[in-house]
């Protein structure tokens, strides 16, 4: 047995601090700008999640003689052309909006990370082939590629998540490649071969949690990103159908009215506006926090 | 009866260059490297930094597929083994990285570090798992009521004790420790040692320990090797080989080791200039462009490997 | 020894704090010693012991904040704390220049190698840009660089890590500085290419009547090339001595673990397979244990040691110790 004559051998060093979930939090909330977004991202989500408290009556049911109102004490945003509060479409809309979201960077997440670590950790033809795949996709625009995607598969709000989705594929393998290339090199992956770990445990158990950092930033960035194309899919009229309410639908047929009715279009538009902002916030923020090499 | 023997085993790195990634040239890390290793020995391979030691190291345990050669580890050659034997043959023949920062999973606690290669092998129960891994904790001079700790939690010394463990978890029965206490401060460096020699006695291991130091590896071997560019150019039993070294290279080495005692002041060898490039290595044998007593043979004809007597090795032409 | 009896650069109960999220750190915890004209002083310790911090302090080449230094540092009876940005600036490099361990690091790769020795140069030594290149052609010649000429019209990557460190000994030697401060200058080399450097400095040290402060880790470079060692441990000095006395008769018991611990070429027979071992682990600079701050590793530790620091105790001329045994 090993002699420890002084009990202090090796206690083990205490923590720098309690802990790095709560290192990484006091990082973030140095940085207003993160917490501004993190905040307006909070009345997002509770505001789709209260829609119905909020917003009592039905945010599609036309009533054509408050049509083009300009803010009342009852319609605080006004109506729109078919006399429907933009209030409540607004509210019910980001609804829509979270869900696209999410579906966007769960397509992303479901299809990129697993491409992106195979790519990444064989290397080799499968690299290759996937690499080039991606490097087309990345050739165009991801808005026309989206936009592509819709004229294939049709409008409606299943195949705008789809085709964003797969827009953002190509991104999550770079990304993803990128981090398990410089994670690959390093020792304890090597050291996890060399006790006889098996491939896929290696993928999953070692290098997917030491690339999350970049990931989560990267989907925080995205979910903006997929608010704008969605809302720029609605716009061109083949997104999100009416009359459910969707911010770039709305946009889109307040368009009409912009001079004699200019705050159809605004309202919806502060609303993209502020979503997308507040997760690239967020994501700055976060990336800031979690990169290590930002100490103090 | 020798536990690993290395024929011949060579590593050549591709340089890719270009769109189409074609193959212009050649890095040879490893050109040709020899050696055998008893059962509870210390073979010390030393060298400077690119000479080529720490490829050797990985190339038998084929971390890096080596170019060509022979490994034999306990009567199997690892080289021709499928994948799935490869991954059963690193039960027995592991290796303690030399930083110690890196080669443990920063997201990964103590505790699931040391059980990984348990896991890997072997099918046992929650309670067992955990009795095992508190055994080798102990083993290893850490308190096993820090198996939920993670790998920042502890210092330098501390980890690489981790990283003992890891490599000892399934009873190895030799250990490739690569420059382990290199990272480590000297006080520190101390304790490791002593811990390696003292599981050495306990468990009968080998070690094959890679180093540039020369003052630790003497301390810890048996026999050494002494490697530059690609080759073993020396190779005899600690003793033999400091106090006789008959390379110009070893003796250019060993004269500039700084020694410890201020009274002592020694005559250097100083080599001139530096290190060749292995993507084009000297003609001959490889340190002729250094060699203080070098012929005109040297730079012809590569020099052989020879015994000149009592288990002396060494590849030069002036034997 | 003879000495003049002014010291070139005194350090007078130097503090350095880092402000952290986590909390101050003490990274160096009021330290003093001396160095002379032409002398070389070695500055001992393990990572963390607040040997480099030290170094940077001298030269304030940390950003304050977080770091925060206090104390008098007395360069030729100045005190460079007191200086402004400019009046520290004409002192790097020119007076007191200072060589970095990682020679791959501390070169920009983007200049050519004359071009960055001569930058000092023009800037403290007023040279015309011929003047100054030529100037850095004759220092590359003077650290042995084979073929100067040609060799400073290349860009770092082009040179090994021996020559790297080579020219960084040129860089730091363009103005003829007062003061050479070598933060583990040969630590990231090989021990011939070690060797090389160590007798160049060696050499250039006699040549320009420097003087060299030499921190390491390593005790056998300390034993080739210093005449004085200042040992530091967890921030503070614990021992100064002559360097033969401090290997011959080294009184605190870090001193001694530390010698104990290293293996000694031909002398396993002696000592056997077992070192020495300084048990424990080196103090983060976060939580200093109280008394003495060796107390937890030391092996003649005694009750007081827990509670009381121990005094400096003055042995002789530039021979002390900070341990209560001695007291």
């Amino acid at each position: 047995m090993t002699e420890i004559k002084e009990d202090n051998v090796c206690q083990p060093r205490e923590p720098l601090s309690a802990s790095r979930f709560r290192r990484n939090w006091a990082k973030l909330r140095r940085n207003k700008a993160a917490l501004v977004g993190a905040v307006l991202i909070l009345m997002y989500v509770l505001s789709a999640l209260l829609a119905p408290v909020l917003f009592t009556g039905n945010p599609s049911a036309p009533n054509l003689i408050n049509s083009l109102e300009t803010p009342t004490l009852k319609n605080p945003l006004g109506t729109d052309e078919l006399g429907r509060s933009i209030l409540g479409r607004i509210i019910y809309g980001s609804r829509i909006s979270l869900l696209i979201a999410v579906g966007v960077v769960s397509v992303g997440i479901v299809l990129g990370i697993p491409l992106g670590l195979v790519s990444g950790y064989y290397g080799g033809k499968i690299d290759f082939s996937i690499q080039r795949v991606t490097d087309t996709l990345l050739a165009f625009p991801g808005f026309l590629l989206a936009l592509a995607l819709v004229a294939v598969l049709g409008v409606g709000f299943k195949n705008t998540v789809i085709s964003i989705g797969i827009s953002m594929v190509p991104m999550y393998i770079r990304l993803v490649r990128g981090c398990v290339l410089s994670v690959r090199e390093e020792d304890y992956v090597e050291a996890a071969r060399a006790v006889g770990t098996r491939d896929v445990i290696i993928l999953i158990r070692h290098i997917l949690p030491n690339v999350m950092v970049p990931i989560t930033v990267q989907t925080s960035l995205s979910m903006g990103m997929a608010i704008l194309f969605a809302a720029g899919l609605g716009f061109l009229g083949i997104g999100v159908q009416p009359p459910t309410p969707e911010w770039g639908t709305m946009l889109g047929s307040a368009r009409s009215y912009l001079f004699h009715a200019p705050h159809v279009a605004t309202f919806p538009g502060i609303a993209i506006f502020l979503a997308v902002l507040s997760f690239n916030l967020l994501g700055d923020g976060l990336r800031d926090a979690l990169d290590p090499r930002f100490k103090i | 009866m020798a536990l690993l023997e290395v024929n011949n085993l060579k590593k050549y790195f591709p340089i890719k260059k270009g769109i189409l990634s074609r193959t212009v040239g050649q890095v040879q890390a490893v050109d040709g490297v020899s050696f055998t290793l008893k059962k509870g020995e210390t073979l010390g391979l030393v060298g400077e930094s690119g000479c080529g030691k720490t490829t050797v190291g990985r190339s038998i345990l084929r971390l890096i597929e080596p170019t060509s050669g022979q490994v034999t580890f306990n009567g199997q050659n690892l080289l021709r083994l499928e994948r799935e034997e490869l991954r059963k043959v690193r039960a027995s023949l592991q290796i303690i990285f030399q930083d110690p920062f890196s080669s443990l999973d920063p997201r990964m606690n103590v505790g699931q570090i040391i059980a990984e290669p348990i896991r890997n092998h072997l099918k046992i129960s929650k309670s067992e798992m955990r009795n095992q891994v508190a055994y080798l904790m102990e083993r290893v001079g850490l308190h096993p009521e820090q198996m939920s700790r993670y790998p920042h939690e502890f210092s330098g010394g501390q980890r690489q004790r981790i990283g003992i463990a890891r490599a000892l978890a399934l009873n190895p029965l030799a250990v490739i420790c690569d420059e382990p206490v290199s990272a480590l401060d000297v006080s520190i460096q101390a304790q490791v040692i002593n811990l390696l020699a003292q599981l050495q006695e306990q468990m009968n291991l080998s070690y094959l320990f890679i180093a540039h130091d020369l003052s630790i590896v003497e301390h810890i071997s048996d026999r050494v090797a002494v490697m530059y560019l690609g080759r073993i150019v020396e190779l005899a039993t600690d003793r033999e080989l400091y106090q006789n070294p008959m390379h110009p290279y070893t003796q250019a080495l060993l004269s500039a080791v700084p020694i410890p005692d201020p009274e002592i002041r020694k005559k250097k060898i100083l080599l001139q200039g530096d290190v060749p490039s292995p993507i084009n290595p000297p003609s001959g044998c490889a340190f002729h462009t250094r060699c203080p007593e070098r012929k005109e043979i040297c730079s012809r004809e590569e020099p052989i490997f020879q015994n000149i007597g009592a288990d002396h090795w060494v590849a030069c032409h002036l034997m | 020894m003879s000495e003049p009896a002014t010291p070139l650069l005194e350090i007078k109960d130097l503090h350095t704090r880092f402000h952290t999220l986590d909390g101050t750190v003490n990274a160096v915890d009021g330290v003093d010693f001396d160095v002379y004209q032409g002398e070389t002083l070695g500055l001992v310790g393990e990572s963390g012991c607040g040997k480099s911090v030290t170094a940077l302090s001298i030269l304030q080449l940390l950003r304050c904040p977080p770091a925060e230094i206090q104390g008098r540092i007395l360069f030729e009876g100045n005190n460079l704390l007191d200086l402004d940005r400019e009046g520290i600036r004409k002192i790097r490099g020119n007076e007191i220049s200072m060589i970095f361990q990682e020679p791959m690091t501390s070169l920009n790769p983007v200049l050519r190698i004359g071009e960055q020795i001569a930058e000092a140069a023009k800037i403290h030594k007023r040279m015309t840009r011929q003047e100054a290149w030529r100037w850095a052609v004759e220092m590359l010649r003077m650290v042995q660089i084979p073929g100067p000429g040609s060799r400073s019209k290349q860009y770092p990557h082009k040179f090994s890590g021996g020559m790297r460190q080579r020219a960084m000994i040129a860089m730091a030697l363009s103005c003829n500085p007062r003061l050479i401060l070598a933060d583990e200058p040969s630590t990231a080399l090989d021990v011939t290419i070690q060797a090389q450097i160590m007798s160049l400095m060696q050499k250039l040290k006699e040549e320009f009547n420097s003087a060299i402060v030499l921190i390491t880790h390593d005790l056998g470079i300390i034993a080739e090339m210093v005449s004085r060692v200042v040992v530091m441990y967890a921030g503070k000095v614990v021992e100064e001595a002559p360097v033969k006395e401090l290997f011959k008769d080294p009184r605190h018991p870090y001193t001694q673990g530390l010698l104990g611990s290293i293996p000694v070429i031909g002398r396993k027979e002696q000592t056997g397979r077992r070192l020495q071992e300084i048990p424990g682990i080196v103090p983060s600079p976060m939580e200093t244990p109280l008394g003495c701050r060796f107390h937890p590793r030391c092996h003649k530790v005694m009750n007081r040691c827990q509670e009381q620091e121990p005094p400096m105790i003055h042995l002789a001329e530039h021979r002390r110790v900070s341990c209560l045994l001695e007291a």
